[in-house]
Parts: C-alpha cells; sequence; structure tokens
C-alpha cells in the first residue's frame, strides 16, 4: 500500500469511516461514559465497529480516541491513560486484520477556551495535542485526523503538535454552520480563514466535518475547493438528530444522501465518509458511487 | 451628561472595552448615580445588543466573552454598592450540564449572558444529577432550572430531572438547550421552555419568570 498522501495524489478518492459515537450507543455505551475507556474495556465491541465499516468499503479507519486527550479524559478521572487508550484504539484496528486500510488517529478539541479569553495556556494545549499525537504515532497510526475544531488558534496549535512530534501526514477539519453571517465557526471563523490558518500551520489535507448535514457540506466544500490545491476531507453528520419516542434519530439515509455525494465528489473532495449519525450502510453506498465513478 | 455616559458605558460593553468600562462606571458613580441604574441603563442595554447580535451571527463567542468580560468588570465595582433587593436582581437560576455529559462551553455561555442580564445564577457545573439540581433549587429558593447536554445519549435525563421535580412539587419553571435539543424534544419531555442560543435563553428566563410571578 503506498502512503495515503502519494496514493492521493494519484486522484484516488479514499473512503473514510461513518460515526464512532453514535454506533458505541447503540451497542450499548451507556450515557456519559468515556467512549475512549472502551478501547479497554469493551475492545471487542470497538473493534466490530471498525470491522463494520472496513466491511463496508472504507480505506480508512478512524481510531476512537476523539477525546483521548489528558484535559478531555481528565474529566472521567482517566488523565493518566491517553498512552494506553490510544495504543488500544489502535490496536482495536488492527485486530480486524486489513492490510488494505489506513488507520487515523483522531485527535478532538480540548475542550477549554484558550487564553486571554478562556484559562487554558497555549503551551499547555501544546502539550496536550503532543502527547495524544506522539501516543498515536507510537502506536502505529498512518495519519492524524484532527477534527470538529472551531477556534482558529487551537487547530493551528493541534496541526504543529502534530507536525513537530510525529513523521506522520496530517488531516485538519473545522466544522462550521451556515448563519446569517455565512459558514461560520461557532468561533466566527469562515471558510477563507480556515483554509488560510490550516495551510500556514502546515497540515497536509484540509477539511470539514460533523454540521448539519449534507446540504450544508456541499457548500463548504464547494466553497474550499477554490482556496487550495490541498485533498480535501468531507465527513459530514447525516442531518441533525431528532427525538422520536425516546431515542434519537437521524433523517439522513442513505438512499437521500446519495445525490450529495455524486455533487460533493464533482466539486473535488478527496476523502469522503460520515460523521455523527452515519453508519456502515452509509458508508456501503458511497462506495458504491466511487467505485462506479 | 449622565445620559451621555451611559450611552457610553453600553458602547464599552459592546465593543468589550475593559477599561474604557470601568472608568465610566466610576464616573457615573461619582456623578450621584445609583449603583442600580448604572446596572440597569448602562451595562444591560449593552449586554443585551452583545446577545441579540450573538444570535444574529454578527458577532461570534471570542466576542461574546470579551464584552463579559468588560461587563464583569464593572459589576465587580457595582456588587457592593447595591442593595440586597437590587443585587437578587431579575431571579435565581440553577443551571448545570446533565448527568453523563461533560460539555460545558454552551452552558458557560448561557451562564455569563444570564448573569450579564441581572439574573442570580448556580452554576452546578457538568454531570449533574437530579438530587443536585433540587438540593440546590431548594436552597437558593430558585425560580429556574436550566439544563444542558450535547449528547444525544445524555439529553433523556433532562426528563429524569423534570419528571422528579414535578413529583416532588417544586415550584420551579425549567427549560433546556443544547446542540440536539428543539423544541419538539422540550414538549415531549414537559419543559417549560427551549431556546436554541444564549441570546433566547435569556428572552426565555425573563418569560417564565413573568409567568411565575
Amino acid at each position: 500500500m503506498k502512503p495515503m498522501l502519494e496514493e492521493l495524489k494519484t486522484g484516488k478518492i479514499l473512503l473514510s469511516d461513518g460515526a464512532m459515537g453514535t454506533e458505541l450507543q447503540r451497542r450499548g455505551l451507556p450515557s456519559g461514559a468515556c467512549p475512549e475507556e472502551f478501547n479497554v474495556s469493551h475492545s471487542e465491541i470497538v473493534a466490530e465497529i471498525h470491522q463494520s465499516y472496513i466491511d463496508a468499503g472504507s480505506d480508512i479507519i478512524q481510531s476512537n480516541t476523539f477525546g483521548a486527550n489528558r484535559a478531555r479524559l481528565k474529566l472521567h478521572g482517566f488523565e493518566n491513560r491517553v498512552e494506553e487508550f490510544c495504543t488500544a484504539a489502535v490496536n482495536n484496528i488492527k485486530r480486524c486484520g486489513s492490510s488494505r486500510i489506513y488507520i487515523a488517529g483522531s485527535i478532538g478539541p480540548i475542550g477549554e477556551i484558550l487564553e486571554p479569553l478562556g484559562e487554558l495556556k497555549l503551551t499547555d494545549a501544546y502539550d496536550i495535542f503532543s502527547e495524544q499525537a506522539k501516543a498515536l504515532a507510537a502506536a502505529g497510526a498512518d495519519v492524524l485526523f484532527i477534527e470538529t475544531m472551531m477556534a482558529a488558534e487551537e487547530i493551528e496549535i493541534a496541526i504543529k503538535a502534530s507536525k513537530e512530534n510525529t513523521n506522520l501526514p496530517v488531516s485538519a477539519s473545522m466544522t462550521f454552520e451556515l448563519g446569517k453571517a455565512g459558514l461560520r465557526t461557532m468561533w466566527g471563523v469562515d471558510v477563507p480563514q480556515a483554509v488560510q490558518k490550516i495551510t500556514e500551520a502546515g497540515a497536509d489535507i484540509i477539511g470539514s466535518n460533523c454540521g448539519k448535514g449534507f446540504d450544508e457540506m456541499i457548500q463548504i466544500i464547494a466553497e474550499m475547493r477554490l482556496l487550495t490545491n490541498k485533498p480535501i476531507l468531507a465527513q459530514s453528520n447525516a442531518g441533525i438528530p431528532e427525538w422520536v419516542h425516546g431515542i434519537s434519530v437521524y433523517h439522513e439515509t442513505p438512499e437521500m444522501i446519495g445525490e450529495k455525494v455524486v455533487k460533493l465528489l464533482e466539486l473535488g473532495a478527496n476523502i469522503i465518509g460520515g460523521c455523527c449519525g452515519t453508519g456502515p450502510e452509509h458508508i456501503r453506498m458511497m462506495r458504491e458511487i466511487i467505485n462506479n465513478r | 451628561m449622565i445620559e451621555t455616559l451611559l450611552k457610553e458605558l453600553s458602547l464599552a460593553v459592546i465593543d468589550g472595552k475593559q477599561n474604557e468600562s470601568i472608568s465610566l462606571t466610576n464616573k457615573l458613580f461619582e456623578a450621584g448615580l445609583p449603583a442600580k441604574d448604572i446596572l440597569d441603563k448602562g451595562l444591560l442595554p449593552g449586554m443585551e445588543v452583545v446577545g441579540v447580535r450573538f444570535r444574529d451571527n454578527i458577532i461570534f463567542v471570542p466576542q461574546v466573552l470579551i464584552s463579559a468580560r468588560a461587563m464583569k468588570t464593572s459589576l465587580a465595582i457595582l456588587e457592593p454598592l447595591l442593595s440586597k433587593s437590587d443585587a437578587k436582581g431579575v431571579g435565581t437560576i440553577v443551571i448545570g450540564t446533565v448527568k453523563g455529559d461533560v460539555h460545558d462551553i454552551g452552558k458557560n455561555i448561557v451562564a455569563m449572558m444570564l448573569r450579564s442580564s441581572g439574573f442570580t445564577v448556580i452554576d452546578l457545573g457538568i454531570d449533574t444529577k437530579v438530587e443536585k439540581f433540587m438540593e440546590t433549587v431548594k436552597k437558593e429558593n430558585a425560580d429556574i432550572v436550566g439544563m444542558s447536554a450535547l449528547l444525544t445519549t445524555t439529553m433523556g435525563y433532562m426528563k429524569v430531572v423534570i419528571d422528579k421535580l414535578k413529583d416532588e412539587g417544586f415550584d420551579v419553571k425549567t427549560m433546556v438547550g443544547g446542540a440536539p435539543i428543539s423544541k419538539s424534544f422540550a414538549d415531549q419531555i414537559g419543559a417549560d421552555g427551549y431556546a436554541k442560543n444564549a441570546s433566547d435563553a435569556v428572552k426565555l428566563a425573563k418569560d417564565l419568570i413573568s409567568i411565575k410571578a
């Protein structure tokens, strides 16, 4: 298997996976439990989810490490288990035994506000991201996926910490919402600012994930493609969840998003996949669309 | 003169100019204006504009935080000068992210906007259990319970809290919010109100207080 960036250079579209969190919930992750701890205590469940995406045709499988940083784990009393959880998470992908997939180490936001507006020191943020990036690299990740970022400073620090402490390619993606001011993150970052910040910080792949659904994702990618020649990643939520008879339901079914996925590829997305609410069926449908191109 | 200074104070809050906000607050106080008026006619109108601008996507989280900081430092000057009844403010809200959920940025913004709008806010933080909500409502004689959730797995706990408060006969209004929450969900679980964002949360809280009164 070629390194991921070389593969992307040949023009090949890579298919990532779908949601981890919502899939864990379906399999009994208790309300409010630490999903990253499941890598150790319920590794067979995590591996089963990875396997379902490999079977659906994913080229990239993301580790269950979105919140595996010291600050977030501390909320569960697990702040000293970053390395353990990251290693177990990568092993849960390896144990599926597929030789044709890339292992992506997922890195999510720290969840605190950076100084000077908040309490989190820039140097602490750097150390927190470095620890997680190093752990994922040491465990055998092929690429790092920094995701769901909303503040420009935080994504910059996450990228630098990842690039400076590992030799892995880095993808960095932000979460936008369409409002009266156009597409912005909650911190007010628009798509051009995001592209500039992510590029300057040295990421290899630029993208967007999560959000309100595939229609907004199409607008984001359209804008992004005009601004960069780098590979673009697009991993949307399956719409906004709705509460129906005591369970949350995402409304964008695989059938509904088919044309939208075609559109994303036409616009120039190089890596596609799903975020919250997408499952193996969404990924299987994307596989068919990619294969039929 | 006073009118101009009050307007400038509102603008200082809107622009998040902390030093100006402090010096204008002091000037107004030296000019003999009661602390309550400085709050009601200078600081709060400024914060109200901030709320509306945030709701309308004219400003975003960082600007709100800067304004709130200016507001907070001025409020710190006024607080010892406000009489007890004035200090009680508009009403008392107990707020928290529900059990199992550790996400608090949205909840913190709502708490800050409520505080900046004259509410007494008791923030229970994250992972808040129903017992903690009840105990605090009782202790603080609160008017409203505000609950936040980011996860679809934890939003169901809001119903647990609301049911328990009703069963136990608490005279308290409930309001809910958070990324996965909708009006229809709020209705289904019997909440008294749902707010889409921090600015609407302030308006909703004021409405709930007026119904309750």
